[in-house]
């Protein structure tokens, strides 16, 4: 006889009926039902690049962290200046573990009473203890579990956000503000996981039904899930946490080191002070053996992720992290890790992929140009 | 002709005058896939048993393996499907075939599915 284990049922976000009334695969992720696709992925993906894709991105984390010393506080978990991020602005970050890894990336934005943090679904709970195990003494940690998020990405974001509040026009990239929407009191920030210009909008959870009506009311906007958006974040280059970067993986090998302001850095104002930081002003130093790289396939077979990459000796080289065909460019494209002396731009090597090898090309991130406006 | 199924949601048209069998995939196999961007097909000339792996399709996230739903040899494959796996989307049932097979064993043919038990398997799935 075996003892029964009963799964927890899925999550839903508010709107899991909109997802479903719109045709949506859902699948489970991250503890959440979530669309994966509508119309179909490569469909949805050309439509953020041309237009204006609308996201449900609920599942992710999202906390306040409040109180005189939150900033500092925060300050001794991530290598990234927070103390002098000014009120409006955004930042990414991750959180390090004490050999440098990267727990969780995340990104920051100061308001004027908190800091908002938004963090990985797969890693919120994780995230929320960490902050309260060292912090919690220090401010308040505050989880946001009735909020739900949106993001509304591409070149006509701008234009079909601004017939709902013509004000949203004036933040740039990486500045994030209190708007009304519709009616409905929100956070938004210009920015996203796609490389396009874009808004990711935090509002109340019973409002967000009301709200992603309204903007799928505007003719650029259509329903996005998450398939497009890995193949969309693929292409930009950006790190998914748990594939790309991981706690074994520092911010370093991870070409992440410009998130690392200087101030934090060795020599800086406010140097170390964060788990790892040994680890990291020395890999800042004197480099690393092994660095995140883009790849294109040179044939058609895609390369995925755990690919195994040989040099043109066959000799085990890296391995690949992340890898799908992109929709835009149409041929196989990857993200993985080498060792640096093979990794420059230009350098081949060799995928295993069902036992045959397939060569790619070491190439600059990222694969379509970001569109910032900054 | 004739067009019979496996539970592999595999079509198979059989030319029964030449003992020659052109297979693809179905729309509900299309369907579940989601947006194809590769195909891997067999060498002209391979040999397969019934139940081989005779290729690969993949969709946007994952790989599937394609069967041989025959014994036999390979006579052509579509390459305007290997330069364009979309078409395995738009028209799995016309241009979107995948190989041409001249059977070992015509028998084999009459054990796969007609359509109304394909029809039946799809809704009870």
């Amino acid at each position: 006889m075996s003892a029964q284990v009963s799964t927890p049922a899925l999550l839903r976000t508010p709107l899991y009926a909109l997802h479903l009334e719109h045709g949506a695969r859902m699948v489970p992720f991250a503890g959440y039902e979530m669309p994966v696709q509508y119309e179909g992925i490569i469909a949805e993906h050309r439509h953020c690049r041309e237009s204006a894709a609308l996201f449900d991105v609920s599942h992710m984390g999202q906390i306040r962290l409040a109180g005189e010393d939150a900033a500092r506080a925060l300050e001794s978990l991530v290598p990234v200046d927070v103390v002098d991020l000014p009120v409006g602005k955004q930042r990414y970050g991750f959180f390090t573990n004490s050999s440098g890894g990267i727990l969780d990336d995340l990104m920051i934005t100061r308001r004027a009473n908190d800091l908002l943090l938004v963090v990985n679904a797969a890693n919120k709970l994780a995230d929320l203890a960490h902050l309260n195990t060292h912090i919690g003494h220090r401010c308040t940690v505050q989880s946001l579990p009735d909020l739900a998020l949106l993001a509304l990405q591409g070149p006509l974001a701008a234009d079909a956000l601004a017939r709902v509040n013509a004000d949203v026009e004036r933040l740039s990239f990486m500045t994030g503000d209190h708007f009304t929407l519709a009616g409905k009191a929100c956070f938004v920030t210009r920015s996203g996981y796609t490389g396009e210009d874009g808004f990711e909008i935090s509002v109340a959870a019973e409002d967000a039904e009301a709200l992603a009506r309204v903007l799928l009311m505007q003719p650029e906007v259509k329903l996005a899930g998450l398939g497009a958006r890995d193949t969309l974040r693929l292409e930009a280059g950006l790190c998914l946490h748990g594939h790309d970067i991981d706690a074994k993986t520092t911010p370093v090998q991870a070409a992440l080191t410009w998130a690392i302001q200087k101030v934090r850095r060795a020599g800086g104002a406010r140097a170390g002070g964060y788990p790892g930081a040994q680890t990291l002003d020395l890999q800042i130093a004197n480099g690393v053996q092994v660095k995140r790289v883009g790849l294109v396939g040179l044939e058609r077979a895609p390369v995925r992720e755990g690919a195994k990459l040989l040099d043109a000796a066959r000799h085990n080289a890296g391995h690949v992290t992340s890898g799908t065909v992109s929709p835009t460019l149409g041929v196989p494209i990857a993200m993985g890790y080498l060792p640096v002396n093979h990794a420059a731009t230009g350098a081949i090597v060799h995928a295993v992929v069902r036992e045959k090898t397939h060569p790619m090309r070491v190439t600059a991130l990222p694969f379509t140009p970001h569109r910032y406006r900054r | 002709m004739t067009v019979k199924y496996t539970p592999d949601h595999e079509w198979i048209e059989l030319d029964g005058d030449e003992g020659v069998a052109t297979v693809g995939i179905t729309p509900h196999a299309q369907d579940a896939l989601g947006d194809v961007v590769f195909v891997d097909l067999p060498a002209v000339g391979a040999n397969f048993k019934k139940g081989d792996v005779a290729g690969v399709i993949e969709s946007v996230k994952a790989a599937a393996d394609v069967y041989a739903p025959l014994s036999g040899h390979i006579l052509e494959v579509n390459e305007d499907l290997r330069a364009d796996p979309s078409l395995a989307n738009t028209d799995p049932l016309g241009k979107g075939w995948f190989f041409k097979l001249k059977m070992d064993d015509l028998a084999e043919f009459d054990a796969l599915l007609d359509a109304p038990a394909y029809d039946a398997l799809v809704k009870n799935a």
